[in-house]
């Protein structure tokens, strides 16, 4: 549907395909009364001939008309198959129609024959941590003014339709009904509770596999559960494009071949070579971490040394650790393991 | 359920060897261990790892294998790589520090093998179809009968969306039902099913039904896939025929999926023994360990997406694979599948609801991070507790009988009716469990992963514990395939770390009632010891690797030790890393409603054991 070079707005359709219809079995034989291989003789349609829902497609012709059985169609497609060993026949309905919009603004970089195309933009980029709910796009408004603070139902407003709103540290279940109800297009929050999260879905997520969740919202977390205040350095760049659209997907896959949400700021749509980011070695000291796990989850420091050996901590493991230092001045050993390095 | 069905690409002799590189491919990390020969025994001298390397931006699975190996080049200084190829053989160009005999390896990158399975009747070809499966390392998507409770639309919807690598198709006896049979080739045929790696190639399905159906199958499905046929998996009700489909799984994984796989035809060509996919080769060493030894045993590895559960029992191997039960990627799953309350009867500490659901959901989206605390590493064995559990259940309902089989009666067995295809796993009648995966092999101590593994199976009378040190039973199955001493050999001296023997009365008493008198009997200059067991006691006796004790247990009348209710029963017991372990807490095992209660009986056992540091 689209070319190399060609300029697309996140609605535009850039690829469409006809998915085979549904199929369905109607066992001729048991109705008639009659064995699987004498079903031709009784049909009425061939196979790949198009039928009307309720359309006759086999019937019998006893002496008394009385005694007559037809069999319809229980939809509206065509002859798929004819089984003369189980004496069904298999009628498929029409192809679906699907369309792939192109999600994000900007140009056609590359053509993929037969799978998609690369679409380029010039913008910013934020991941998430986990989310739920597929692809959409909306201009992106502030809900708090600051990281810590909670996005609480009283911040919610009529105008944010349609939008992607920004919340600080967490949302409650009340908040997020709220967001549905004016038909919010998604929320961006540190963290939310678990049991939220159960509410929202209406059953208990096993396995981080998620986006194709029907819950008329996206949600993204950029920090994890529980109440979390989001990364400054987050908040100060979501903060900065207020007003500007985005495009955001809460798809999450946490298995080999990690997808995490993603929040994209489209700049201005201009067509740009790709920059490779710069390649980096492994945790340095300086480097700004966040923890990832109790008893100190969610704090962010900086770290101040990289000891070599193994270390026993308190569970009795010997694992590798470093130290970070916090901003009021305090320091703590944590497993390397237990902590990320923020980026940017 | 098959007998010795086990190993198809096996050599008729052992190859000759002396140095050995092995590696396995997992999801995220690829594993290279040295096996070299010292003397008459093999034993595994270096490993080395690396992040495997089958997803973008690399892949190409050798990648991260070259990787592995050149950490074992390293650490060992033996040369095993030239450039981007394995030397072989040792010794070569006269230098005794180079090159490798063979290499092998097995794999479960990518996902592993993935099929659908489609039988007749659900509980009988439709299970056979299941074991079989399961039993060549797959993991089993779906199971299709024509009584699956599904309409055929249904039926039809789930196989095309599904994307297996493999379809096993099997149904009715020879001579029996094709209608049933070729009314499911029919719906596969009408999903136009799509493989799940590579778009340019057929689907491979395996036919292995009743024979007579043959044709009409291969006149359904002949064009629409690559279809192979093969020996019917049930060709009479009494009698399962599994191999021949096994092996024809293992053949089209190599030809047709793995060669899908980025790297894989490179890889192919350096091994010197077919690759296998990783759960199939620990089958191996399972089987080759319960000959050996003419036991029973059960092997668990809980990983941290799934939990594979393998059983030999009589000779009879099964295996089944809790796709969603693991500890870390899966974590959250444990909670929903066994409920909060029932992970929490392990916490030896009170906690609310909400901090647990929150901290198991952030073990869950990052999943690589480890407990830093002893509280939230109390938690992580409170949930490996019931994944476990779980995972047994699970492999209890498919490790059975043959169902529908007609079971000839006497008068005798009037009173005690059982129907066929009851569960072939006795806790009573188990020698020996295997423990493996982080959660069992890296536990801080080792009482941690004995009492993690008794508390989830409830082992009834005298049974021996044991965990695999590192992950090395997939290196060493397919080693067996080509040299069966090699791998008995580091198996037995490098991988199995023997904990102790468990000994559980089978009974209920209240707390401090007398459960069993003992009386064990040591090797050596050590004196007998002897006493009594008294119901909600746990306690741990010193007996150390390659030990034996004769003990004799004395039950009280209402106790049962596997000879009958107040019977005596004396046995020899082996000893381990922890030694013997008296359980006086009753079978089955109830833990107190009561949170106070609870946590006081817990931290009270675990005090007897020394299982945590305060």
């Amino acid at each position: 549907m689209v070319k190399q070079g060609d300029r697309v707005k996140a609605d535009t359709v850039i690829a469409q395909t006809e998915l085979p219809g549904k199929v369905h079995s109607v066992n001729v034989a048991n109705l008639l009364g009659i064995a699987p291989d004498e079903v031709r003789d009784y049909l009425i349609r061939k196979e790949g001939e198009p039928v009307q829902k309720d359309a006759v497609i086999a019937e019998n012709t006893p002496f008394i008309k009385f005694l007559k059985t037809e069999v319809r169609s229980p939809i509206h497609g065509t002859i798929d198959t004819i089984s003369t060993v189980t004496g069904q026949v298999l009628l498929r309905e029409p192809p679906r129609r699907l369309e792939l919009l192109a999600y994000i603004d900007g140009a056609v970089a590359d053509m993929l024959p037969q799978q998609g195309v690369t679409i380029e933009t010039s913008c910013s980029l934020v991941q998430g941590i986990f989310g739920v709910g597929g692809e959409t796009w909306g201009e992106l408004q502030m809900g708090v003014a600051s990281p810590e603070e909670a996005l609480t139902p009283d911040k919610l407003t009529s105008g944010m339709k349609g939008k992607i709103v920004v919340g600080g540290s967490f949302l409650s279940s009340d908040t997020l009904a709220g967001a549905r109800e004016i038909g919010v297009a998604a929320l961006i929050v540190g963290g939310i509770h678990d049991k939220d999260l159960r509410a929202l879905l209406g059953y208990d997520l096993g396995v981080a596999i998620t986006g194709t969740e029907k819950i008329g919202i996206t949600v993204i977390l950029t920090e994890g559960f529980g109440s979390i205040p989001m990364a400054a350095k987050t908040f100060a760049l979501l903060s900065k494009h207020q007003g500007q659209k985005a495009s955001v997907s809460g798809a999450t896959q946490i298995r080999a071949g990690v997808i995490r949400p993603e929040i994209i700021i489209p700049a201005d749509g201009t067509v740009t070579q790709s920059r490779a980011a710069a390649e980096r070695g492994g945790i340095q000291v300086g480097d700004h971490v966040r923890i990832i796990r109790d008893p100190l989850f969610g704090r962010i420091g900086q770290v101040s040394a990289l000891p070599p050996d193994l270390r026993q901590i308190e569970t009795e493991s010997h694992v590798r650790v470093l130290e970070v230092g916090f901003p009021d001045k305090t320091r703590a050993i944590i497993p390397r393991a237990n902590v990320e390095i923020l980026e940017g | 359920m098959s007998a010795g069905a086990q190993t198809p690409h096996k050599k008729a002799a052992d190859l000759p060897l002396s140095v050995i590189i092995a590696t396995d491919c997992g999801s995220t990390t690829t594993k290279a261990i040295l096996i070299e020969k010292q003397g008459d025994t093999f034993r595994q001298t270096f490993r080395g790892e690396a992040p495997t390397t089958v997803e973008a931006p690399f892949e190409d699975v050798t990648r991260g294998v070259l990787n592995a190996i050149a950490e074992v080049e390293e650490l060992s200084g033996r040369k095993i790589l030239d450039g981007e190829k394995i030397v072989t053989p040792a010794g070569a160009g006269g230098n005794s520090k180079a090159g490798v005999d063979i290499y092998v390896s097995t794999s479960s990158a990518g996902g592993g093998l993935q099929m659908m399975v489609a039988g007749a009747v659900q509980s009988m070809t439709g299970e056979s179809a299941q074991r079989c499966a399961l039993g060549a390392g797959a993991i089993v998507m779906d199971v299709l009968a024509v009584n699956d409770g599904r309409l055929p639309h249904e039926k039809i919807e789930r196989i095309r969306s599904l994307r297996p690598d493999m379809i096993l198709l099997s149904g009715g006896t020879d001579g029996g039902t094709v209608t049933h049979v070729v009314e499911m080739a029919e719906y596969i045929s009408a999903a136009k099913p799509r493989p799940r790696l590579g778009m340019t190639y057929s689907l491979p399905l395996i036919y292995a039904g009743n024979t007579q159906a043959r044709d009409r199958v291969t006149e359904i499905l002949g064009k629409k896939t690559a279809l192979v046929v093969t020996d019917n998996i049930r060709p009479t009700l009494e009698r399962e025929n599994l191999a021949p489909a096994r092996n024809k799984i293992h053949d089209l994984f190599l030809e047709h999926v793995m060669a899908q796989a980025p790297g894989y035809k490179k890889l192919i060509s350096w091994a010197g023994a077919p690759i296998v996919p990783t759960p199939a080769a620990v089958g191996f060493i399972m089987e080759a360990l319960a000959k050996r030894d003419k036991i029973n045993l059960i092997g668990v590895d809980i990983g941290g997406a799934t939990t594979d559960v393998f059983s030999v029992y009589g000779g009879v191997f099964n295996r089944t694979v809790s796709a969603n039960l693991g500890m870390s990627y899966s974590v959250s799953n444990v909670l929903a599948e066994a409920g909060l309350a029932n992970i929490m009867r392990w916490v030896p500490f009170d906690l609310d609801e909400q901090t647990l659901r929150n901290r198991i959901k952030n073990k869950m989206i990052r999943p690589t991070t480890i407990p830093q605390t002893l509280d939230e590493l109390q938690i992580e064995q409170a949930i490996a507790r019931e994944a476990l559990r779980l995972a047994l259940i699970h492999h209890k309902s498919l490790a059975t009988g043959l169902k529908g089989v007609q079971q000839e009666r006497t008068i005798s067995d009037i009173f005690e009716q059982k129907a066929s295809g009851g569960s072939l796993i006795d806790m009573l009648k188990l020698d020996l469990i295997v423990g493996s995966g982080g959660i069992l092999s890296h536990a801080p101590r080792r009482i941690q992963s004995m009492l993690m593994m008794v508390d989830a199976y409830e082992p009834l009378g005298f049974t021996t514990l044991s965990v695999d040190s590192i992950f090395m039973m997939p290196h060493l199955g397919v080693l067996s395939t080509v040299n069966e001493k090699a791998a008995t050999d580091v198996f037995v001296h490098d991988c199995l770390v023997y904990l102790g023997t468990c000994i559980a009365p089978i009974g209920q008493g209240r707390d401090g009632e007398k459960c069993a008198e003992y009386q064990i009997v040591f090797g050596g200059n050590r004196e007998p010891e002897s006493g009594t067991l008294t119901f909600g006691e746990l306690r741990v006796m010193a007996l150390g690797d390659n030990e034996r004790a004769q003990v004799t247990m004395k039950p009280a009348k209402q106790v049962d030790l596997g000879e009958g209710k107040g019977v005596p029963v004396t046995r020899e017991a082996r000893g381990g890393a922890v030694g013997l372990m008296l359980d006086g807490r009753g079978r089955p095992l109830q833990l107190p409603a009561d949170v106070k209660t609870r946590v006081a009986a817990l931290s009270r056992w675990h005090q007897a054991v020394g299982l945590y540091p305060r």
